[in-house]
């Protein structure tokens, strides 16, 4: 098979810089808002910085994938003498606490890297972390290249699957007979 | 829909239990923008000038600034506004960090406290749910461990507390309200909390967004003041001293280097100047204590200047500073930087001011060396230096012995004690201990700023014009090249003619007017600050800073869609100065009250000293006793203040 190249898109977090503003959320809240920038709440963000002030933990967390259950187990990491709590790192929204949930509806969120047409040249956060806690990198990568299905063939095919060959020609040639 | 406010306050009776949410009047944030400016208007309405600062009656007032939580980097601050147990006068006293933004997205604009609780107790705002909870576990706590229980008890790691301390609980003239890494320290608003039985405020807002009438504009605007921003750290300003080179409150946290202060700032109680103190022994051993004890440079709410630090010192509790109280103790009780990182931290979790609680002690200090106070007064006192101070703070906030009367600060404590100690209360302006500087030569700017500055802080006052001139002119017009700041390009000519010496240097140049102008133009910047809630440290106290009164029209119109030009905002921050004024003035403070410190620069000069107030007062619209005119008050839609004013006896009328 086919390899080909494929962007990844990095934020690479240096927890040393960070300050603790906060702006980071403040700012994907807002770039999130509809229409753009029209209004913010760090709790809609897909960011939070985890802040212990008091203990110099400051950890700013992306949001992932949504986890329908939470963890079996939990695990506490202590880096250079500062304790971390279970979830810490983890990026899910995830039954076990309010983190990563959009207020009203309680649906997950999860970080886009502010996708947009057309593309900011990084992240708002990035842009917004002038201490360069949050530093935007992108490379290269190789991958394999997968045997992709056209639209029409991805939605013929559940069709099929769901109702077989006879029923969906059938119902193709009654539709066309229509017009 | 309400833009860049929330529309609401939040009412809470401590006497009663009663809690309201009240929807505030959107005229207002028209007339007074909000914040600061509000604050002195409900002080106004609700607070009858023969209340006692420790009455029932008095407000307690947390508000957020018109701009709070928008995207506008640093609009962070909190304007706490009550009655001075200290000065008896108005206070509004500040402090940055992450509350009003906390409080904004709760949905409230202001938190505004009467009555008195019974018991001592702490409030509970998460949202649209707010109680008053039991405190009688946190009684004798101190300010930041308070927090980290409160936090945990409610299992709320992301609520931002506001507490006191001992200090505080005690009633302490000086104490303060403590909260993350920052403080509303001047003129003892803590004592106030205390004595309304409130040891803590805990804040936790989610639920309501902040909305910008024009999203596209608004945060094009944000994003140049954050270009500017690292425009401005990248190239600092030359010709001037580091601390003021770049934006933020003065950079303590991060620079060592401190000869400037310890060489030109007075040692003890104000008194002692050591002109070579600073010398390659002292930079080095000063330089090990601040790298070993600061774990981290940290910001307020969306800030990216680094003012705080982490301060962790082994076998004593973390805690968190900023600013100039590194130096305050230390200098007081003339001793090194060690201590005064470690006292600093005993009187954090006590919650006092940094400026006038070590100045108090070393007045305590004196007045023992003098004979005033005496053996018994000092009795189960230490006998080496750090020591005594230490005993001292703790006297002080449990208000024992002879630090029942040092608690009211150095003007009252003379009063009490007599015997010649007022000589010894020599740093106070309008009854509140001021920066320990002793100069030479008068400034004509910094006398009316001292004077007329109802803060009662000089760094609230001060910025945006340089504290000397430049050496050469070549300087000089680098400097002004790029001063778009100015609200006027005269400024810039009364800067390139300003000279060390000769005709164009002080005390006679810059001329009144001149001088007028400079400190009018200054205060302006700060006032408008405290009613969006802007931190000085990103607009009225550095210099060329991001903010101006060019760009803030645009922002207030594009946020909150009133129409604003700088004539327009010019004249919102004349109304808030003479709303502040007209409490004062009610409450008793005139001209006589507006007087530096007799020592506080050698050289005096009584006519024009005089000739200076009255110039300032005339351009201010006020007559010959500092009190705001009839026609003035009209001009700026405050007649109802006249009408009080000629009720009152204050204004004759038909007559200025």
């Amino acid at each position: 098979m086919a390899k080909i190249k494929k962007i990844i898109k990095t934020i690479k977090v240096d927890v040393a810089l960070c300050n603790g503003c906060r702006a980071c959320e403040m700012i994907c809240s807002a770039f999130h808002a509809e229409p753009k920038y029209s209004s913010n709440n760090p709790e809609r963000a897909r960011i939070r910085v985890i802040r212990d002030p008091l203990r110099d933990v400051y950890l700013p967390v992306y949001a992932g994938e949504y986890a329908e259950a939470e963890c079996m187990g939990r695990e506490k990491y202590v880096l250079d003498g500062r304790e971390y709590g279970e979830c810490d790192f983890c990026r899910a929204s995830c039954p076990s606490r309010d983190l990563f949930k959009e207020p009203d509806s309680g649906l997950p969120l999860k970080c886009d890297m502010c996708e947009d047409d057309p593309p900011q040249e990084e992240p708002l956060c990035v842009k917004w972390c002038i201490n360069d806690a949050l530093i935007y990198e992108e490379r290269e990568e190789e991958v394999e290249e997968e045997v992709e299905l056209e639209e029409m063939e991805t939605a013929l095919k559940v069709l099929l699957d769901k109702y077989g060959l006879q029923k969906l020609t059938d119902t193709v040639s009654r539709l066309s007979q229509k017009d | 829909m309400r833009y860049s406010e929330a529309g609401y306050n939040l009412e809470i009776d401590l006497s009663t239990g009663n809690i309201e949410r009240v929807e505030t009047d959107p005229v207002w944030t028209e007339l007074y923008l909000g914040g600061l400016g509000t604050n002195a208007k409900i002080l106004w309405d609700r607070v009858p000038p023969e209340t006692e600062p420790f009455s029932p009656d008095n407000l307690l007032i947390f508000s957020t600034g018109l701009l709070c939580s928008t995207p506008a980097p640093g609009a962070n601050r909190t304007m706490v506004t009550t009655l001075s147990p200290q000065t008896q006068l108005m206070a509004y006293s500040m402090m940055g960090g992450f509350f009003a933004p906390e409080l904004k997205y709760a949905g409230y604009d202001k938190l505004i406290i009467r009555g008195k609780s019974p018991s001592l107790v702490y409030l509970w705002i998460h949202n649209d749910k707010v109680e008053i909870r039991d405190a009688s576990h946190l009684r004798g706590k101190g300010a930041v461990e308070t927090q980290e229980i409160i936090k945990q008890e409610l299992k709320e790691p992301k609520a931002h507390v506001a507490a006191i301390g001992l200090a505080g609980e005690n009633r302490v003239f000086f104490a303060s309200i403590e909260q993350g890494r920052s403080s509303a320290s001047r003129q003892g608003i803590g004592a106030v909390m205390g004595d309304k039985g409130l040891k803590a405020i805990a804040v936790r807002g989610t639920k309501y967004d902040i909305n910008i009438v024009r999203p596209a504009e608004y945060i094009g605007l944000c994003e140049d003041v954050m270009k500017y921003i690292q425009h401005r750290q990248a190239n600092p300003i030359p010709g001037v001293m580091p601390i003021l080179s770049i934006l933020g409150s003065p950079q303590e946290m991060l620079h060592v280097d401190e000869k400037w202060h310890t060489e030109n700032f007075m040692w003890g109680n104000s008194r002692v100047r050591k002109k070579d103190f600073w010398n390659k022994e002292i930079e080095e051993k000063w330089k090990e204590t601040q790298e070993n004890v600061r774990t981290r440079l940290i910001s307020c709410y969306n800030c990216p200047i680094k003012c705080g630090a982490t301060i962790s010192i082994p076998g004593i509790a973390n805690y968190m500073m900023k600013c100039f109280s590194k130096l305050t103790y230390t200098m007081a009780a003339f001793s090194d930087l060690d201590f005064g990182f470690r006292i600093a931290q005993r009187a954090t979790e006590y919650g006092v001011d940094g400026f006038s609680c070590p100045q108090v002690m070393a007045f305590a200090v004196e007045l023992k060396e003098a004979g005033i106070l005496t053996d018994k007064d000092f009795e189960g006192c230490p006998s080496d230096n750090d020591g005594r101070f230490f005993w001292l703070l703790d006297r002080i906030v449990r208000r024992e012995g002879i630090g029942d009367i040092l608690a009211d600060g150095t003007y009252w404590a003379a009063q009490k004690i007599g015997n010649g100690a007022e000589e010894y209360a020599h740093n106070n302006i309008k009854k509140h201990e001021q920066l320990p500087l002793k100069l030479g030569m008068l400034n004509p700017i910094y006398f009316l700023m001292y004077a007329t500055n109802e803060k009662i802080n000089i760094t609230q006052i001060e910025g945006q014009f340089p504290q000397a001139p430049f050496a050469t002119m070549e300087e000089k017009e680098e400097f002004v090249k790029d001063w778009v700041q100015v609200p006027d390009e005269k400024f810039k000519e009364y800067f390139l003619k300003w000279e060390f010496r000769g005709e164009y240097s002080m005390p006679f140049y810059p001329g009144v007017e001149a001088c007028c102008e400079i400190v009018d133009w200054m205060e302006r910047m700060h006032y408008v600050d405290d009613s969006l809630g802007m931190c000085a440290g990103l607009s009225s106290f550095p210099l060329k800073p991001p903010y101006h009164i060019h760009n803030y029209p645009k922002f207030i119109s594009a946020a909150a869609g009133i129409d604003m030009d700088a004539d327009g905002l010019t004249q919102i921050a004349k109304r808030n100065r003479n709303l502040v004024r007209a409490n004062n003035i009610r409450r008793g403070m005139r001209r006589a009250d507006e007087n530096p410190p007799q020592n506080h620069w050698k050289k005096r000069f009584p006519e024009l000293e005089e000739a200076l107030l009255d110039g300032y007062y005339k351009f201010k619209g006020w007559n010959r006793d500092g009190i705001p005119t009839k026609e003035s008050l009209q001009e700026l839609n405050l007649a109802y203040v006249a009408e009080d004013f000629i009720q009152r006896g204050i204004l004759k009328n038909g007559q200025d």
